[in-house]
């Protein structure tokens, strides 16, 4: 086992799978010389040469759709968006072209492609530079989602990934690329449309992924378990499509409560498809209504408190969590 | 003088035919003629009501596609395209049956009836769509050229598009691409003066649209869209070019479009005149290579007469092919949405 930061877990990814395979290659904003903005690229494009690393101009349209191109015609590109909120003006490249292709050309193209990037809040970015779109992107049939909450995760995941044949969205989160955690010597990935129970319990199923889930849910499981003595199974999907349902349901027909936190908006968020499916196969397993921790539906503002304030916090999950055994 | 709306007559055009073999040529005379008959044969099942969805015909386009993709290109480039697409594909070689049969929803057509009118496909062509959010398709071929330039292939991507594709971001940042990366790729403006309803100079700021090529140090000329044969020349010369050097182009092919933009459009209407529709069809493209191939000598009346039968027969098969066709299974709804190969 090593310890490394998670943008060095995602570098490892793309370098071993470009490694791996000659097809794969990565382009995006500031993706080669400056080494990434986030530095997620270090050393690439000095390992790999500027074919197969390349700076794009500020064009997220014409560079997703470049990369989807390609794409159909047998090579493998990483496309990275700064930030996801910028893939917004290539949504109809993602959308459009990458999603429907295999489909709509009744199988005669498909397009394996990643792209990938961080997501969600930072911190005082405000409303347009700090979105979790995940639910956006799960909606749309033919697209799979992979938002990882850690190290070893995001590398396993991301290999898998690269070597699906369907476009990804890989959310990552800007705020945990310094994080550090293990991973396994040599190779290996993890299977897409697979959660983990990252943390097993009896008193209430808690379903949460990526930054949320890192950075501020394990912070509220710690204080209820020490406090209230409250033992919480905590369950990470890992893909948010497709949705390793089974594994939740199994959790709840033990725990007989759920609480979903999310950093997305609640209005068709992904906690509230979660929270379907649960109604409608483990209805008769629940001892309370299933809670939903999300932002505000607000758009979300600058000033420190008020941003603290749409967000989910310890507080607010603490209080989902009580609430679901009626200790609130 | 709006230089839009006319054409110079096809004997000050050319005379001469190129150096092409006879068959060549009368190979093309007959692939301009089936997509026109084509065309018809789809306008005649639109109107009962058997084609459903939008319809876009290329009658009065041919000589562009024929010219360009018959002509210039070969069978391994690639060929992508907006929702006018018939003719593109007939040009390119699919078969016309499965166009068809896509067209009235069969199992058979192109894509198994799950992309209609606006969206053929077909790998063994390389004919990548078919794409109908107007201009999305744009930077798509810039990432096919991106291919061949990564593989050092010597092929070209053509990318057709009409004028009214040129306004849109996609257009903007594709051809960015494709000039910063120096790509294969031939951006082709099948400018036929309309976008829907919309002259070209009342959505775009410059109407002369090859100059939109300056913006990405970009080779562009301008091409006569009614003479296949001035359409072969510079779209060859061109794409040859790409090959050799990975030079992008950009071509304003001026075409013009004799039906309305769609079925369900009148051919005329308030957005132009049914006297401009009736002078520019007669710079009809088949009548006037007809015309050419004549004084050449290297076709008569009656060859017209038995191309005639032999794209009848065609158009026929088509019909028969798809009425003896079947639906979809049902099951069909749930397959090609995912691709089955996991990465792990």
């Amino acid at each position: 086992m090593a310890i490394v930061s998670l943008r060095e877990a995602i570098n490892q990814a793309i370098d071993e799978e470009m490694a791996r395979d000659e097809r794969v290659f990565l382009m995006g904003e500031e993706v080669a010389n400056y080494q990434g903005a986030y530095k997620v690229s270090q050393g690439l494009l000095q390992k790999w040469g500027p074919k197969r690393i390349l700076d794009t101009p500020i064009a997220e349209a014409g560079f997703a759709g470049l990369g989807v191109g390609a794409a159909m015609v047998g090579l493998r590109p990483i496309v990275e968006f700064m930030t996801w909120n910028f893939s917004l003006v290539a949504y109809d490249q993602i959308v459009n072209n990458a999603a429907k292709m295999l489909s709509m050309s009744g199988g005669h193209f498909h397009v394996p492609i990643v792209f990938r990037g961080p997501g969600g809040a930072a911190h005082g970015l405000a409303a347009t530079h700090s979105q979790a779109l995940e639910s956006i992107y799960a909606h749309i049939p033919g697209l799979k989602v992979v938002m990882p909450s850690t190290c070893k995760d995001a590398k396993g995941l991301l290999k898998t990934s690269i070597r699906d044949d369907n476009p990804i969205v890989f959310i990552e989160s800007e705020v945990m690329y310094g994080d550090k955690g293990e991973i396994p010597d040599g190779e290996y990935t993890i299977p897409l449309g697979v959660g983990e129970v990252k943390k097993p319990g009896s008193d209430v199923t808690l379903v949460s992924w990526s930054k949320i889930l890192a950075h501020v849910v394990w912070k509220a499981v710690d204080t209820l378990q020490e406090e209230m003595n409250i033992s919480i199974e905590v369950i990470d999907p890992r893909t948010i499509k497709p949705m390793d349902y089974d594994l939740i349901v199994g959790s709840v027909k033990k725990t007989n409560r759920l609480v979903i936190v999310e950093e997305g908006w609640p209005f068709a968020g992904v906690g509230a498809q979660i929270s379907h499916e649960i109604s409608s196969r483990a209805f008769d397993y629940l001892d309370a209504p299933v809670e939903r921790v999300t932002q505000e539906d607000v758009p979300l503002p600058y000033a420190h408190e008020l941003e603290l304030h749409s967000l989910p916090s310890i507080d607010k999950i603490r209080a989902a969590v009580k609430k679901v055994l009626y200790r609130d | 003088m709006n230089t839009a709306t006319t054409f110079a007559s096809s004997k000050q055009r050319t005379s001469r035919l190129l150096g092409l073999s006879p068959d060549t040529v009368m190979s093309w005379y007959d692939d301009m003629l089936l997509v026109r008959r084509f065309e018809e044969k789809c306008a005649q099942l639109y109107g009962m009501g058997r084609i459903m969805g939008f319809c876009h015909l290329y009658n009065g386009q041919e000589a562009v596609s024929t010219g360009a993709i018959k002509g210039a290109i070969t069978r391994e480039d690639y060929v992508i395209t907006a929702y006018r697409d018939h003719g593109q594909a007939i040009s390119k070689g699919v078969d016309p049956r499965k166009i068809l049969a896509e067209l009235l929803g069969k199992y058979t057509g192109t894509t198994k009836g799950k992309g209609g009118s606006m969206h053929i496909f077909d790998r063994e062509t390389n004919f990548l769509g078919g794409h109908a959010i107007v201009g999305g398709h744009i930077p798509l071929a810039a990432g096919v050229a991106f291919a061949i330039k990564y593989r050092e292939e010597k092929k070209v991507c053509l990318c057709f598009m009409g004028d009214g594709a040129t306004n849109i971001g996609a257009f903007h940042e594709g051809l960015n691409l494709a000039g910063l990366w120096k790509l294969p790729v031939i951006y082709i403006i099948e400018n036929n003066k309309y976008g829907m309803g919309t002259a070209v100079g009342r959505a775009s700021a410059v109407e002369e649209l090859h100059k939109k090529a300056l913006a990405y140090n970009m080779y562009s000329e301008v091409v006569d869209g009614m003479d296949v044969l001035d359409v072969y020349k510079k779209v060859k010369a061109v794409a040859d070019r790409a090959k050799e050097t990975y030079e992008p182009a950009l071509l304003e092919i001026e075409t013009y479009r004799f039906r309305g933009h769609s079925m369900s459009d009148p051919i005329h209407g308030h957005y132009r005149s049914k006297e401009e529709v009736e002078r520019l069809r007669k710079s009809d493209p088949i009548i006037m290579f007809g015309e050419t191939l004549k004084e050449e000598g290297v076709a008569t009346d009656q060859d017209f007469e038995e191309a005639e039968k032999r794209i009848k027969k065609i158009v026929d098969e088509c019909v028969e092919f798809t009425e003896n066709s079947p639906e979809p299974p049902l099951e069909e709804l749930w397959k090609d949405v995912y691709m089955e190969r996991s990465g792990a």
